[in-house]
C-alpha cells in the first residue's frame, strides 16, 4: 500500500511538471513574440520592454523555463505565489483572477455533479434491473438523446423554455453562498441542469452495463445461493462492484469540469473560470488562457491521484498488487 | 441471468444461414436488420449529400452563404428578420440571419461541409497515426511501448478542449480548418492507440502470426498482413463514435471563438452568433443546432450499432 | 429421503434443457449427477436451489416432504444458504472480490439465524477453522484474491455450510483445482459429511471423483437420465453405450487404450429425435432414431433400447 501510494504521489509529481513543460512551450516557445502575445495588441513599446524582462525572454531557453517553473510552484516577485502569469490587460496577477472566479466554478461543478451522479446512476440502475424492458428503451433512447445534445444548445433550449416562454425562473444571475443559499440555488438551477444533462446521460449509459455485466457475475449467483433477498444481492453485491469503476470516471470528470463548463458558464454569464478563459480568448489575453490551462491540468492530475488513492481503499485488489 | 446461456453456448451450431458469408459481409447484413442504425445511416447520407451538393442547392435556392439581404430584415426592429420564424419562407428557405440578412439555408448547407470535413479528417488523423503508433508500440514491445504509452496516458489525462484552445490561441493566423484538424487529431490519436496496442499484443502471440514469422516473413508484413485485418472492427467502431464527437468538439471551439473564423461558415459558429438572440429569433439557434443533435445522434446510433454488430458478446447486453 | 425429484423438466422458452428426470438423496449419502457440458446437469441443480429466474420448471421437487415447484420465492430463499447450500466450479469467481471472506461467510449466517454482527463473525471463524483453513481469525479479514485455489474453495465450503443445511449441491467443486488439491477438497466433504449426515448430490464430468464419493450415480445425456443406478453396480457393469464410452475415456480405468466418444453432444435447440444418443452410438438400432427409449429397470435403470432388449433376455 506504501508503495503504491508513493508510486502514484512520484507519477502526478511527473505529470505536473510535463504539464508545466508543455504550457511553456505552448506560450513562450511557439509564438513568435510570446511577450507582445502575452501583452496584448495595443501594448505600448516601454510596457513591451519592461513584459519581456520579467518574463525573462532576454535570457536564455532554460533560465526562462527555470523562471516560469519555479514561478509555478514557489511564486515570483510581483506576481505572488503561485505564478500562474501576470494578466498585463487586467494589471494583476492571474492567480488573483482565477481565486476571484472560484467560488463559482465550484458551486456550478459540485451541484451539477451531485444531479448527474443522482441522475445517471438512478436512471442507469433501473434500466439495468429491468433490462430489454419498454422503460429499459425508452430511458436508453433518453439518454441517447440528451449525450447528442451539446452543451450550449440545451443551455439556449432552457434559457428560451424556462426564462422567456414559461417565466418560471429569472435569468439566471450568479448570486454567493454566503449572501443568499436559496437565491444561490435558484440561480443556479439551470447551469447545473445543463451541465449535468450530458454527464447523466454518459453515467446512465455506463451504470447499466456495469451493473448487468456485474449481475452476470458468478458471486452474485453466489448471494443468492446463500438466501440473500434480491434488495441486497443488487443492493450490497451487486452495486459494490458495479460502482467500483464509476467512482474513477467521476473523480476524473469532477477535475476535468474546471475547463468542461467553460461552454455552460459562458452561456449562462457565470463569472467563474471557464468564463474567465472565454473572456481570455475573445481578448486575447494570453496570461489569462495559460494561467486557467494550468489550472484545469492541475485540476486533473489532483483529482485522478485522489481516485487512485481512493481505488487503494475501495478495491482490495489494488491494495496488494 | 439464468444458467441456460451458459448451458447452451458451448453446442449450439453456427446458424446455418451464415455459411459461406464473409465477416464484413455479416456485420453489414446485421446493420442492415437494425432499425436504429438504419435511421442514424440514412441522416447521416443526407447530410453528406446536403454538404457535396452545397453549390447546387444554393445555386436552386438562390442565395450564397456570404450574400447580405437588406430587405429580408427591419431596420425598425433593430434588424430582425421581416415575417415569422426568423423570416422562413419562399425567398429564404430557413429564414435569414438578424442585422445582415444572411440566408440560413444557405449557411447550413455550407455550414455542413466545414462541421464534417474537419471532423472526418480529424478522425482520420487520429486513425492514422493511433494505429501507426499502436503497432509499433504493440509490436515491438519495450521501451518504445512504454515511451508510446506514456505520451497517450499523459494526453489522454489532459483537459483537452482548453490546451486545444491554448495551442490554437497562440498558432498564428494560417489555415484555421488544417490547424483544427491537427490539433483534434493530435488529441484523439491516443484512443485508437491504446485499442490497437492491445489488440496487437493479443494477436502477435497467436499462433498463425508464429507460423508466419517461422515462414520467414519481414516485420513489416507480419504487421500489415496478419494484425492489421484483426483489427479493423474496433478502429471502425472508435472512428464511427469519434466523428461525432469531433463535430462536437469543431462546434464547441468554433461556439468559443476559436474555430473558424468568419464569414465561413459553421454550424457552432451559428449558434455562437445566435446567443444574442435567443429570445427574439430563436430559429436562429434552433436550426443550427437541431443539425448538430441529429448528427450527432446518427452517427453515434450507427456507432452503437456496429459494435454491437462486430462484437456479439456486447450486443446481448 | 431429504430429497426427492421426480420427472424435472426445465424449459427456457422453447428450449427444454431438462426433460423428464428423476432423483433423490438421503441423508449421509451422495450422489454423482455424471455428464458432458450441455446434458442438463447443472440447471438440474440450480431448478433444486431455485435459482432459476427466467425458466419453467415442472415436475416435482420435494424436499423434507415440502414441494419446492411452484413455492414462493420467499420460502425458497429462506431455504437457500439455510437448509440447502451449494457450491460452484471457479472458487474464485464465485467470491466477491470487494469483500473479506470472513464477512462473506457470515453474511449468510447472520441472515437466517438472525444474530448479532459479531456472533456471526465468530461463527464464520470456526468455519474457517473447520474447513482446515490456518490462521482462520487473522484469514477472516482477508479478501478472497489472498488465498489459493483450494483455500478458496475451502472458504466457499465454510460458507455453505455455516447454517448446518441438510443438503448440499457440490457443482463440479474439483475441475478448477489442482490435481492434489481436488483430493483434499473430496476428503473434506467426505468428513464433514459424516459428522454431520449431510446429504451430498455431486455434479461433474469426471467419473473419477464419482468412484471415489458418490453411493449412487445418475448419468445425464441430453437433458435425460441414461443410467441411474448404485455406484458400484455402474462401475462393475455400465449398460448405456454412453456410459461405457465414459467410462472407455477415463484414464486409469483398467482399460488398455483411451477411446474418446466420437462427436459432440447434442443441442438443446435442435435435439436429435428418438434417443439422442443415437448419432454418436456405437450400437444404435434403426428404432433409437425413431423412438424415445425409456428409463427401465429395478436397481439398475437404463434408458437404452438395446439394452432394454437384453434386460428381458437376461431376466
Amino acid at each position: 500500500m506504501i508503495g503504491y501510494l508513493a508510486r502514484r504521489i512520484g507519477a502526478a509529481a511527473v505529470i505536473l511538471l510535463v504539464i508545466c513543460a508543455v504550457t511553456f512551450v505552448i506560450f513562450y516557445v511557439l509564438p513568435t513574440d510570446p511577450a507582445l502575445a502575452a501583452c496584448g495588441k495595443t501594448c505600448t513599446p516601454e510596457y513591451l520592454a519592461r513584459v519581456r524582462a520579467e518574463m525573462g525572454l532576454d535570457q536564455p531557453v532554460h533560465t526562462q523555463f527555470w523562471l516560469y517553473v519555479s514561478g509555478v510552484f514557489a511564486g515570483r516577485e510581483g506576481c505572488g505565489f503561485p505564478c500562474f502569469g501576470y494578466s498585463y490587460q487586467n494589471a494583476l496577477p492571474v492567480w488573483d483572477l482565477l481565486l476571484d472566479r472560484l467560488g463559482a466554478s465550484v458551486s456550478l461543478a459540485i451541484g451539477a455533479a451531485v444531479l448527474w451522479l443522482v441522475a445517471g446512476v438512478g436512471i442507469g440502475v433501473i434500466s439495468a434491473l429491468r433490462q430489454g424492458s419498454a422503460l429499459d428503451r425508452t430511458l436508453m433512447i433518453a439518454t441517447l438523446t440528451s449525450a447528442s445534445l451539446p452543451v450550449y444548445f440545451v443551455a439556449m433550449l432552457l434559457l428560451l423554455l424556462v426564462v422567456r416562454v414559461t417565466r418560471i425562473l429569472p435569468y439566471p444571475a450568479y448570486v454567493e453562498l454566503t449572501t443568499d443559499p436559496v437565491a444561490w440555488a435558484s440561480n443556479l438551477l439551470l447551469p447545473w441542469v445543463t451541465l449535468a444533462a450530458l454527464y447523466a446521460a454518459m453515467y446512465a449509459r455506463m451504470s447499466r452495463a456495469q451493473l448487468i455485466e456485474t449481475m452476470a457475475e458468478p458471486y452474485i449467483r453466489t448471494a443468492r445461493a446463500k438466501g440473500l433477498p434480491e434488495r441486497i444481492v443488487v443492493g450490497k453485491h451487486g452495486m459494490r462492484a458495479a460502482m467500483t469503476p464509476i467512482v474513477t470516471i467521476f473523480g476524473m470528470d469532477l477535475g476535468g469540469l474546471l475547463a468542461g463548463a467553460m461552454i455552460t458558464e459562458t452561456v449562462f454569464g457565470l463569472p467563474g473560470i471557464g468564463r474567465l478563459a472565454y473572456d481570455g480568448i475573445v481578448k486575447a489575453d494570453q496570461p489569462v488562457i495559460l494561467g486557467t490551462t494550468l489550472l484545469a491540468a492541475f485540476f486533473v492530475v489532483f483529482a485522478n491521484l485522489a481516485v487512485d488513492l481512493l481505488y487503494g481503499v475501495i478495491d482490495p485488489r489494488v491494495r496488494y498488487s | 441471468m439464468s444458467a441456460a446461456p451458459a448451458v447452451t453456448a458451448g453446442t449450439a451450431p453456427p446458424p446455418v444461414a451464415a455459411a459461406g458469408r464473409s465477416p464484413s459481409r455479416l456485420v453489414w447484413d446485421r446493420l442492415r436488420r437494425d432499425r436504429a442504425a438504419v435511421t442514424g445511416m440514412v441522416i447521416v447520407a443526407v447530410f453528406v449529400l446536403v454538404a457535396l451538393a452545397a453549390p447546387l442547392l444554393t445555386a436552386v435556392s438562390g442565395w450564397t452563404p456570404y450574400e447580405f439581404d437588406a430587405d429580408a430584415i427591419d431596420p425598425n426592429l433593430a434588424g430582425m428578420p421581416r415575417g415569422a420564424l426568423g423570416g422562413i419562407g419562399a425567398e429564404h428557405w430557413l429564414g435569414v440571419e438578424p442585422i445582415s440578412g444572411r440566408d440560413i439555408f444557405a449557411r447550413i448547407v455550407y455550414g455542413a461541409r466545414v462541421s464534417l470535413l474537419i471532423a472526418v479528417l480529424a478522425t482520420l488523423v487520429a486513425v492514422v497515426l493511433g494505429t501507426a503508433l499502436g503497432l509499433l508500440a504493440g509490436y515491438v514491445g519495450g521501451w518504445v511501448d512504454a515511451a508510446v504509452s506514456r505520451v497517450m496516458d499523459l494526453l489522454m489525462s489532459f483537459p483537452a478542449l482548453i490546451f486545444m484552445i491554448a495551442l490554437i490561441s497562440v498558432m498564428p493566423d494560417g489555415d484555421r480548418v488544417l490547424l483544427l484538424v491537427l490539433i483534434m487529431g493530435g488529441f484523439c490519436w491516443p484512443y485508437v492507440g491504446r485499442i490497437v496496442r492491445g489488440q496487437t499484443i493479443t494477436v502477435k502471440h497467436r499462433e498463425y502470426v508464429d507460423a508466419a514469422r517461422v515462414g520467414g516473413a519481414m516485420g513489416g508484413t507480419i504487421l500489415i498482413k496478419e494484425i492489421l485485418p484483426n483489427i479493423t472492427a474496433p478502429i471502425l467502431v472508435y472512428a464511427t463514435l469519434s466523428i461525432p464527437a469531433n463535430i462536437g468538439t469543431e462546434a464547441a471551439l468554433s461556439f468559443l471563438g476559436v474555430g473558424v473564423p468568419p464569414p465561413t461558415a459553421s454550424w457552432g459558429q451559428m449558434i455562437q452568433q445566435a446567443i444574442l438572440y435567443y429570445e427574439v429569433d430563436p430559429m436562429y439557434f434552433l436550426i443550427p443546432g437541431g443539425c448538430l443533435f441529429l448528427t450527432v445522434l446518427a452517427f453515434t446510433l450507427i456507432g452503437d450499432a456496429l459494435r454491437d454488430a462486430t462484437d456479439p458478446k456486447a450486443a446481448k447486453r | 429421503m431429504i430429497l426427492s425429484v421426480t420427472d424435472l423438466t426445465v424449459s427456457f422458452g422453447e428450449v427444454r434443457v431438462v426433460d423428464g428426470v428423476s432423483f433423490s438423496v438421503q441423508c449421509g449419502k451422495t450422489l454423482g449427477i455424471v455428464g458432458e457440458s450441455g446434458s442438463g446437469k447443472s440447471v438440474s441443480s440450480l431448478a433444486v436451489m431455485g435459482l432459476h429466474r427466467n425458466a419453467s420448471v415442472r415436475g416435482s421437487i420435494e424436499f423434507d416432504g415440502e414441494e419446492l415447484v411452484g413455492a414462493s420465492p420467499e420460502r425458497l430463499r429462506s431455504l437457500r444458504g439455510s437448509r440447502m447450500a451449494m457450491i460452484f466450479q471457479d472458487p474464485l469467481s464465485s467470491l466477491h472480490p470487494f469483500f473479506t471472506v470472513g464477512e462473506q461467510v457470515a453474511e449468510a449466517y447472520r441472515l437466517h439465524r438472525r444474530t448479532s454482527r459479531k456472533a456471526a463473525r465468530e461463527r464464520a471463524v470456526e468455519m474457517l477453522a473447520e474447513v482446515g483453513i490456518p490462521e482462520p481469525r487473522r484469514r477472516a479479514g482477508e479478501h478472497p484474491h489472498r488465498f489459493s485455489g483450494g483455500m478458496r474453495q475451502r472458504v466457499m465450503i465454510a460458507m455453505a455450510l455455516a447454517c448446518e443445511p441438510d443438503l448440499l449441491i457440490a457443482d463440479e467443486p474439483t475441475t478448477a483445482l489442482d490435481v492434489t488439491v481436488q483430493a483434499q477438497i473430496l476428503e473434506l466433504i467426505a468428513r464433514i459429511q459424516a459428522e454431520r449426515g449431510l446429504a451430498v448430490i455431486m455434479i461433474t464430468h469426471d467419473l473419477g471423483v464419482v468412484a471415489r464419493v458418490a453411493d449412487e450415480v445418475l448419468v445425464m445425456y441430453g437433458g435425460r437420465a441414461a443410467e441411474h443406478a448404485p455406484a458400484r453396480t455402474v462401475f462393475a457393469g455400465p449398460a448405456h453405450p454412453y456410459t461405457r464410452g465414459l467410462l472407455a475415456s477415463v484414464p486409469g480405468a483398467g482399460l488398455d487404450r483411451l477411446v474418446a466418444i466420437p462427436g459432440s453432444p447434442p443441442s438443446p435447440q435442435n435435439p436429435p429425435g428418438g434417443c439422442r444418443f443415437h448419432p454418436r452410438c456405437p450400437s444404435a438400432l434403426d428404432v433409437c432414431a425413431s423412438e424415445r427409449p425409456a428409463l427401465l429397470g429395478g436397481g439398475h435403470k437404463v434408458a437404452c433400447h438395446l439394452e432394454g432388449a437384453l434386460h428381458a433376455v437376461r431376466h
